[in-house]
């Protein structure tokens, strides 16, 4: 069942670079900032959560979300700051530990770690890491970071980072826990892992129909029960565009959001994504474009069917107007989120 | 007796085949790499019916098998055990897994042709490599509905081919047979199929247009068999 009070919606960022209304690129440092005003504006109007993610490539300003995160605590009372994702298996955990609990301190108890293997490979020979050990460095970082939640002196070894005998790593947060997330793009293999650790799931579901993953919330139960741990509300992250009108949206969906999708899958060796293929993404898939009341009844139907407990909204994909970034925030806040409510209380 | 085939590799795509598989009424054999508990737990909620063996029993069990691991792997297989099999190579190369390496992405050859001459003794034949897992999901659809997509199939045995090509069909697409397995390299990442989601027509022309492209240009001047 569905607790339509306790849904959780929020927004998430990849830091992408904005236009002012003339078409002017905004610098990166710009577009941080436009992130810090965006975040501030979500809190104003209620919305619950914002998840940065990392990344380390043009397209995108932030390569450090946690100190975005920071400023963002700093000028907002609620609002939940979280990654989306902290790439752990080129990170170090205890620097990912510290720093979180950092956030922790700043923002009065407001962090959330939301961890990943990551989509994109830039961090890997940036910080010294091999690809080719892909899975294990993430299964090693999450074994230790898993151990530095407990806030107690940590004993470890393994092959991708120095080990530690009683290491004591501060500082120590003040509700004895950072809220941490899994986030995983399909491979049942993670989301057997984030049960195994006893984490919340989040399926990052960027294409196809949403029904599909309905499986994967079976096996993320069933995987947590085998573990006896905790099963906890699942979280979905999908890509979205809402303006006035249905019309408006899926002209600024077309232009925005499928031709950043265009230019990353080009690195991938994708064809590029076609109408037919758009549409079907807007009508059944995972894309969340339209005016609010579509996005609202499209919303309000994927989570019934998936019964999850959180949606975050990927807002303004590659070159969109600041203005409309902003516009879409009030949209998502007054009229898609209520709207949503509603849709699932009739039930 | 029913339809039997084996899936190596429980990963994003060998279970979205399983379900394909499981949904055309063939009776599924999964291996994983090692040990065949890793992934029970997996097999059993999104390939219910499917059954959990090690990669040598998979092997013993059906002479069709679909490769659906990391193509980074492929040398880990058993060229002994896959011998005789009609194999189904749904791999691509993908940095993700495979880290950087110039073999899987060679323009003068093709990853399937790699397999095949590491596999020496099976019969290996490319399809479900160009479509991304989640279309394949949900574009799978009865013989002659009207939007039915298309896979192509390329290889060498002719029945073994055509055994693939009968696959394509049950799992729900439109097979499109295109010669032998160096065309494989049409299918490749880079090239206009890939991720395109096309039906038979749409698919053949786009087949062909790879020539015409930057990586099919690149494929010509490598001297790459497929391009004459």
């Amino acid at each position: 069942m569905i607790n339509t009070k306790k849904m959780i919606f929020g927004l998430d960022s990849f830091g992408d670079i904005p236009t002012d209304d003339e078409g002017n690129v905004y610098t990166q440092a710009h577009a941080i900032r436009q992130v810090i005003r965006e975040a501030k504006l979500a809190d104003d109007l209620g919305i619950d959560v914002i998840a940065l993610g990392e990344h380390h490539r043009e397209e995108y300003a932030i390569s450090s979300p946690d100190m975005v995160l920071a400023a963002i605590a700093t000028i907002t009372k609620k609002i939940k700051l979280a990654t989306g994702v902290t790439v752990l298996s080129s990170d170090d955990p205890v620097r990912v530990y510290e720093r979180f609990a950092t956030l922790e301190a700043i923002s009065n108890g407001r962090a959330e770690a939301v961890l990943g293997r990551g989509s994109f490979t830039e961090s890997f020979p940036l910080f010294g890491y091999d690809l080719q050990d892909y899975d294990l460095l993430f299964e090693e970082k999450l074994n230790l970071y898993s151990k530095l939640l407990e806030e107690k002196p940590v004993t470890w070894e393994g092959k991708t980072r120095a080990s530690l005998k009683d290491a004591n790593v501060f500082p120590k947060t003040e509700n004895g826990n950072i809220a941490t997330r899994i986030a995983v793009g399909g491979s049942p293999e993670s989301v057997v892992r984030t049960a195994r650790y006893g984490f919340p799931l989040t399926l990052a579901i960027i294409g196809g129909s949403p029904e599909r993953f309905k499986p994967y919330i079976e096996l993320y139960k069933r995987a947590a029960d085998k573990f006896e741990n905790p099963a906890f509300p699942i979280a979905v992250h999908s890509h979205g565009m809402i303006a006035d009108t249905d019309e408006e949206a899926i002209e600024l969906a077309w232009n925005h959001i499928r031709k950043s999708f265009v230019k990353i899958g080009n690195d991938r060796g994708w064809a590029p994504m076609s109408r037919e293929q758009f549409e079907s993404e807007v009508q059944n898939g995972s894309f969340y474009v339209g005016s609010p009341e579509t996005v609202a009844k499209r919303l309000a139907r994927m989570i019934k069917t998936l019964g999850i407990g959180r949606f975050e909204l990927v807002y303004g994909a590659g070159g969109l107007s600041a203005s409309a970034r902003e516009h879409m925030i009030e949209l998502y806040a007054t009229k898609v989120i209520p709207r949503v409510r509603e849709l699932l209380s009739e039930a | 007796m029913g339809k039997k085939i084996g899936i190596l590799g429980a990963g994003k795509l060998g279970t979205v085949l399983g379900q394909l598989a499981l949904k055309a009424g063939y009776e599924v054999y999964i291996g994983g790499s090692g040990n065949p508990s890793k992934i029970a737990l997996t097999v059993e909620v999104l390939l219910p019916g499917a059954k959990v063996l090690t990669a040598k029993e998979v092997a013993k069990k059906t002479n069709l098998i679909i490769l659906a691991l990391p193509l980074g792997k492929y040398k880990s297989l058993s060229i002994e055990e896959l011998s005789n099999k009609v194999i189904i190579d749904a791999m691509n190369y993908w940095w993700e897994v495979d880290g950087e390496n110039p073999e899987l992405t060679d323009v003068s050859s093709s990853s399937s042709v790699l397999v095949q001459n590491y596999l020496k003794n099976s019969k290996v034949v490319k399809a479900f490599n160009h479509m991304g897992y989640h279309d394949l999901y949900d574009e799978a659809k009865e013989k002659g509905h009207e939007g039915r997509k298309a896979i192509a199939v390329v290889g060498d045995a002719s029945e073994a081919v055509a055994q693939v090509a009968q696959v394509v069909d049950d799992f729900g697409f439109d097979p499109l047979v295109y010669g032998s397995l160096s065309q494989g390299i049409r299918m490749e990442p880079g090239s206009p199929v890939f991720g395109a989601n096309l039906k038979y027509h749409d698919l053949k022309r786009a087949l062909a247009s790879f020539e015409t492209t930057k990586r099919g240009v690149a494929a010509i001047k490598a001297g790459n068999q497929a391009m004459k």
